[in-house]
């Protein structure tokens, strides 16, 4: 029983990363129809830039606490200022050129995968965080760690403030009417362009916390976890319906789940084999994902 | 508009289109199925690509994108209704909004049935009410400019007579730039017809006098001129 709960709070707290990362990716397919391969790098911006401002701008705070949470605000602003910068200066020229974007986002994805290497080396960091997220708290017996907690947690609440803004400001009305039909929201005399550059840096502000957390959870960062936690990413967008966050949630929390409970009741390194099998189960079941095309 | 060229794919589905909508009243864009008249009025806002000169109040729109072009007080009722089925019928009006007082109060005269209805998904209500509200969305700002797009297409006899009704109520506050295939709605409310054929224009006319010559008007558009009166 304590097994199968610690590996239940793991897999949400796998969710949990994959969550954030997929809801931007999700809101940028559903509003612009972009596929952002160069999502991941939103990531490394995210756990870079915090774990570089945490050892270098502020090293000389004492508290590990309060360098964590500096580190990653900054990693967080990073991440939105880089996302910006992408949509801006690389996705807005090549509007409607889709095979050009993805060519552009993969090229990005790679050439930042190579920069990060070249200027911090291809090693692995170690990413200190307070010594409260190192420890355990035991539940039913099990001993689970407290950081998947806090990955569940923020990922609950990046959920609630996400659903919120859709569904409580003008902007977020705007972003989904434009995941329904981007060129009737234009006919209403709406400058759709304004939310693309802001779904991106929400995408963005989404990633880098995975990009924190991500430090917190492996403990380290390297230049190519952004890279490969976006493919598991991918498929919870797809899952869960494109344009959709409550479907990307879903998804994502049964993604981790099933990676953790097949790798240990099956085989290790089976999980990735059975997340692939569901995404094409749920594709020849409902092509459209589990939520369609509603921004929900 | 003039010299209006639109190519969609291989096809040159706009061939120098040209016409003056007369300010006040109504305007029938009419013609055969695939003449390319949802395709000028999605030119004249910028939805398509095109070529040539839109002039609105002496302004040059052809370079506009479209949100600017609406947003010079030009409203758009789509052929399909693209309202957004996700939303519900209060929030995509909500969304329409562009004037700071919005004429909610006409809206709910026109169409109680949409204040009754606001809190449902606007995927979830009928061709009629869908059309209402695609319609409604149009009406809540105070637009010089309203182009049309068959707005009794699919609707039952009932709903079509209510159509015309609102259109009527329309023409008095603006002018409207209307698409439509039911004759019977041209004749009651449309003052000048533009007649297009294989993306040219080849009759222009006060639209009573057009609906008058049953021999014109089959030619034109391969219908009786009584057709759905």
């Amino acid at each position: 029983m304590s097994t199968f709960i610690l590996l239940s709070i793991t897999g949400l707290g796998l969710g949990a990363m994959y969550f954030l990362i997929a809801s931007g990716l999700s809101l940028i397919y559903g509003l612009m129809g972009v596929l952002n391969f160069a999502h991941g790098a939103f990531l490394t911006v995210g756990s870079y830039a915090s774990w570089w401002m945490s050892e270098n701008a502020f090293d000389g705070i004492h508290s590990v606490l309060l360098r964590f949470l500096l580190g990653a605000v900054c990693g967080l602003a990073a991440g939105a200022v880089f996302a910006a910068l992408v949509e801006l200066v690389l996705i807005r020229p090549l509007y409607q050129r889709h095979i050009e974007q993805v060519l552009v986002t993969v090229g990005l994805s790679i050439a930042f995968v190579a920069l990060v290497q070249g200027i911090w080396g291809p090693d692995v960091h170690p990413y200190a965080v307070p010594g409260w997220l190192h420890r355990t708290t035991t539940i039913f017996g099990a001993h689970i760690p407290n950081d998947r907690w806090v990955e569940i947690a923020t990922a609950a609440v990046v959920l609630v403030l996400l659903q919120l803004f859709l569904r409580r400001t003008r902007y977020g009305l705007v972003i989904r009417a434009g995941v329904e039909n981007r060129a009737m929201v234009t006919a209403l005399g709406i400058d759709v362009r304004k939310a693309f550059t802001l779904v991106f840096a929400l995408g963005g502000i989404a990633a880098a916390i995975a990009g924190v957390l991500s430090g917190v959870y492996f403990n380290t960062i390297d230049p190519g976890q952004g890279t490969s936690l976006l493919i598991f990413a991918f498929i919870v967008v797809v899952i869960g319906g494109l344009g959709s966050l409550g479907g990307s949630a879903v998804a994502a929390v049964v993604v981790g789940l099933l990676q953790q409970y097949v790798n240990y009741y099956a085989a290790s390194q089976m999980g990735d084999i059975a997340v692939v099998l569901l995404l094409g189960l749920v594709l020849l079941a409902r092509p459209r994902g589990l939520a369609g095309a509603f921004a929900t | 508009m003039d010299d209006l060229h639109v190519f969609l794919g291989q096809s040159h589905v706009l061939q120098g289109v040209s016409f003056t909508v007369r300010e006040g009243g109504v305007t029938a864009l009419l013609g055969r199925n695939g003449v390319g008249k949802t395709t000028t009025l999605r030119a004249i806002l910028g939805l398509v690509g095109r070529r040539g000169t839109v002039r609105f109040d002496g302004d040059d729109l052809t370079s506009l994108a479209t949100h600017r072009i609406v947003r010079r007080r030009v409203g758009y009722v789509p052929e399909d209704r693209d309202i957004f089925a996700g939303l519900t019928v209060e929030e995509n009006l909500r969304l329409a909004e562009r004037d700071p007082e919005p004429r909610y109060d006409l809206v709910y005269d026109l169409f109680p049935e949409l204040r009754q209805r606001g809190g449902q998904r606007a995927g979830t209500l009928s061709g009629g009410q869908q059309q209402m509200l695609a319609i409604a969305r149009a009406l809540l700002n105070d637009n010089r400019l309203l182009l049309v797009d068959e707005p009794t297409k699919g609707l039952a006899p009932a709903l079509v007579a209510d159509v015309a009704h609102v259109l009527e109520r329309l023409a008095e506050l603006t002018t409207v730039l209307l698409v439509e295939q039911n004759l019977g709605v041209v004749r009651r409310i449309a003052h000048d017809a533009v007649v297009l054929d294989q993306g040219r224009v080849v009759h222009t006319s006060d639209a009573k006098a057009l609906l008058a010559q049953p021999e014109l008007v089959r030619r034109l558009l391969s219908v009786s001129a009584g057709e759905a009166s």
